[in-house]
C-alpha cells in the first residue's frame, strides 16, 4: 500500500509534482500514466525517499520508506535512470545489495536466472544493452521478494519476450496480494497490464480509477462533423458534458452528443453539413484527449491543432 | 465507488516473502561496502599505485643519498627521508577516497545504495570503515616495508636509521596515518561535492593550493597555514618539518579535528538532500 498526500516537488521554477493525493492498493496492478515530464519518475523517487518532497508526504505500508527496518523486503524498485556502477559485474552489484539484507549468494543467483542474465552476470554492467540493464534493475527489485514493487517504465528496452514475461510476473505478484505500481507513457501497454490507473499530467492528478471505468468512459462515441460553418456549429453545440474539438479546418469532433442531435441542431440553424459520422474512441484517443492540455514536450510536427 | 478494487485488498493476507531478509545493521552495511570495494578494478589499481609509489620513491631516495656528500638537504638525510613517497601517496589515496564516494553519484549507483539503505547515514559509516581499514592495512604495511628496505639499502654504504631509533615509529606510523586520514577527508568532500571532477579539485585546493595562498600573507598566513591538513600532517609525519609547525601531538589532533568536521559536514549534507 502506497499513500501519497498532497505530494509536491518543485525544482527551482519547475513544479514537477503538484499536490498529488492517491493510494496504490495491494492485490492489483496500478498503472501510473502520463506524458513525458508529467512527474511520474519524480513521484517514484519521492516514494523511495531519494528526492525529498517540497511539501506533502508519502508512505509505504504505513511508514515513510526510510523508516522500514527491512527496506529491500518492503519495496523493490526499478528506477528510470540507471542505478548501477558501470565498472562492477551484475552479480557483484546484486551481491552487494543483498548483503545489506543478509541475503545470500543463492538468492542472487536465483534472481539472475529469473531475469535471464545467467550468461552475462559476471560481465561489467557498463557494457550491458538497454534491455540487459533493465533486466538487472528488475533483478535487484525482486531480490528480497518485496511486498511492494515500484517499477519505472519496466518494459522500456525489453524485447517482446521480456515484455510478456514481466507482464505475467507482475500479474502473479499482484495476485499474491502484493502492491504493484508501474509507470508508463504508453496507454496500450497499460491496457494489457494494469487493473487500475492513476493518470497524471503536468504534475497534477487527472484520473484515479479502475481500468474498467476508464475504458467505459473512454469508449463514449465521438461524432465527426465537417461543415463550412464549423465555428458557428461549435458554439451551438457547446454545453455541459459536451466536448467539441476543432481537429482540422471545417472539422469538429464532438463527444457527449448523438449524431441525430447534431444533425437536427445544424438543420435548425441552417448550417450545411458535409459529413456526419460516429465512431468509438479508442483508449489511446481517450488518453490523448485527457492529457492533451498537459503535454510539456510536444513534437514540433503536429497535425492536430486544438482551438477550444 | 469502485467496489471491485476497494473490497479485494482487505481480504488478501499480507504476503509473506519467500526470502529471509534481515534488518539493516552497520555490520551488514559494511559487508555490502566491502563487496563494492573489492569488486571494482579501479580501487585496486589506485591503491596498488600508491603502494608501488611509496616503495619506489623510498628506494630511489635511499639510492641517491647512499653516500654523504655534505651538500645534501637535511630533509633527504632525516629518518623520514625515504618516506617522501607520501607526497604521491596522499594524492592517490585522496583520489581513492573521493572516487569511492563520487563514482556512486556519477554512475547512479547511489540510488541503488539508498534504496537498500534508505537511512543513508549507515552508508557513510560503512564506507568510512571499509576505506579506513583497507587503506590503513595497505599503507601501514607498505610504509614499514619501505622504511626497512630503503634503510637496508642505505646500510650497505653508511649508517641509516632503524625502527628502534627514537621517534622513528612515530614517523613511520604517522606517515601512514596521514595518508589514510587525508583519504577520509577526500571521501567526505565526495559526499558534499558529489561530482568527481569537482571533488578532486576541492580536495587538491584544500591540500595544496590553500597552503600556498596563505604563505603569501607573510607570517600571519603561515601561522594559520600550520592548521591546514597538509601542514598538520607534516608536523607528525616528517622528521624536520618546515617552520613554523605544530608539535607532533598537536598535529595529530588538528588533523583529526579536520576529519571529524568533514564527517559531520558530510552527514549533514547527506540528510534530506535529493539523491
Ligand atoms: N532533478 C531534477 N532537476 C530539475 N528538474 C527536474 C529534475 N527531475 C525532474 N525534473 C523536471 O520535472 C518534470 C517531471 O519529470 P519526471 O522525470 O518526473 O517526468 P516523467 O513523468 O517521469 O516523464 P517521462 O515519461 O519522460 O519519464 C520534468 O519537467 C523534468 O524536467
Ligand atoms: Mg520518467
Amino acid at each position: 500500500m502506497i499513500k501519497a498526500e498532497g505530494l509536491t516537488k518543485r525544482y527551482g521554477e519547475k513544479l514537477a509534482v503538484d499536490g498529488l493525493t492517491f493510494t496504490v492498493k495491494p492485490g492489483v496492478i496500478t498503472g501510473f500514466l502520463g506524458p513525458n515530464g508529467a512527474g511520474k519518475s519524480t513521484t517514484m523517487r519521492m516514494i523511495m525517499g531519494l528526492d525529498c518532497p517540497t511539501s506533502g508526504s508519502v508512505t509505504v505500508n504505513g511508514k515513510p520508506f526510510a523508516e522500514h527496518r527491512r527496506p529491500l523486503a518492503e519495496v523493490g524498485a526499478l528506477l528510470e535512470a540507471r542505478a548501477v556502477h558501470t565498472g562492477r559485474s551484475a552479480r557483484n552489484h546484486l551481491l552487494a545489495m543483498a548483503a545489506t539484507a543478509g541475503i545470500g549468494a543463492e538468492r542472487v543467483d536465483e534472481v539472475i536466472g529469473m531475469v535471464g542474465l545467467g550468461d552475462v552476470a559476471g560481465r561489467r554492467a557498463g557494457g550491458f544493452s538497454l534491455g540487459m540493464g533493465q533486466r538487472l534493475g528488475i533483478a535487484s527489485a525482486l531480490l528480497a521478494d518485496p511486498r511492494t514493487l515500484i517499477l519505472d517504465e519496466p518494459v522500456n528496452g525489453l524485447d517482446p519476450d521480456g515484455v510478456r514475461w514481466i507482464r505475467n510476473l507482475l500479474k502473479r505478484l499482484a495476485g499474491e496480494g502484493r502492491t504493484v505500481f508501474l509507470s508508463s507513457h504508453l496507454m496500450s501497454e497499460m491496457a494489457l497490464t494494469a487493473d487500475h490507473i492513476i493518470l497524471v499530467g503536468k504534475g497534477k492528478l487527472l484520473r484515479d480509477q479502475s481500468m474498467a471505468e476508464f475504458i467505459a468512459g473512454a469508449s463514449a462515441d465521438v461524432v465527426t462533423v465537417r461543415s463550412p460553418q464549423a465555428g458557428r456549429l461549435a458554439d451551438l453545440l457547446a454545453g455541459a458534458d459536451v466536448t467539441v474539438r476543432n481537429v482540422a479546418e471545417q472539422t469538429l469532433e464532438v463527444q457527449g452528443l448523438t449524431s441525430d442531435h447534431i444533425g437536427v441542431t445544424a438543420a435548425g440553424a441552417g448550417i450545411t453539413l458535409l459529413e456526419l459520422a460516429t465512431h468509438a474512441a479508442s483508449l489511446e484517443e481517450a488518453y490523448m484527449a485527457l492529457t492533451d492540455e498537459s503535454i510539456d514536450y510536444r513534437s514540433s510536427v503536429d497535425d492536430t491543432e486544438v482551438a477550444a | 465507488m469502485s467496489t471491485a478494487t476497494t473490497d479485494a485488498p482487505a481480504a488478501l493476507p499480507i504476503p509473506r516473502t519467500a526470502v529471509d531478509s534481515q534488518p539493516i545493521t552497520l555490520a551488514r552495511a559494511v559487508k555490502a561496502e566491502w563487496i563494492k570495494w573489492r569488486s571494482l578494478r579501479s580501487t585496486w589499481t589506485v591503491l596498488g599505485a600508491a603502494v608501488i609509489g611509496m616503495l619506489a620513491v623510498g628506494l630511489i631516495v635511499a639510492y641517491n643519498t647512499r653516500h654523504l656528500t655534505g651538500n645534501q638537504d637535511a630533509n633527504d638525510l632525516s629518518s623520514s627521508a625515504t618516506l617522501q613517497g607520501f607526497f604521491l601517496g596522499q594524492l592517490l589515496i585522496g583520489a581513492l577516497g573521493v572516487l569511492f564516494v563520487s563514482s556512486e553519484f556519477s554512475t547512479g549507483m547511489i540510488r541503488s545504495t539508498f534504496a537498500a539503505v534508505p537511512k543513508r547515514l549507515p552508508v557513510l559509516c560503512a564506507k568510512l570503515v571499509v576505506f579506513f581499514v583497507v587503506t590503513a592495512v595497505a599503507m601501514t604495511t607498505i610504509t614499514v616495508i619501505t622504511f626497512v628496505a630503503s634503510q637496508a639499502l642505505i646500510g650497505h654504504y653508511r649508517t641509516g636509521f632503524s625502527l628502534s631509533d627514537p621517534g622513528v615509529w612515530r614517523i613511520v606510523l604517522g606517515t601512514s596515518l596521514y595518508m589514510v586520514l587525508v583519504g577520509v577527508i577526500g571521501g567526505m568532500i565526495g559526499w558534499m561535492v558529489r561530482s568527481t571532477p569537482g571533488s578532486l579539485v576541492s580536495f587538491f585546493a584544500l591540500l595544496f593550493v590553500l597552503p600556498e595562498l596563505l604563505s603569501l600573507f607573510a607570517s600571519t598566513g603561515r601561522h594559520i597555514a600550520q592548521f591546514l591538513p597538509s601542514q598538520a600532517g607534516e608536523a607528525f609525519a616528517v622528521a624536520q618539518p618546515e617552520s613554523p609547525h605544530l608539535s607532533p601531538g598537536a598535529g595529530v589532533l588538528v588533523l583529526c579535528a579536520w576529519v571529524v568536521a568533514g564527517i559531520v559536514a558530510a552527514a549533514f549534507s547527506l540528510h534530506r538532500r535529493d539523491a
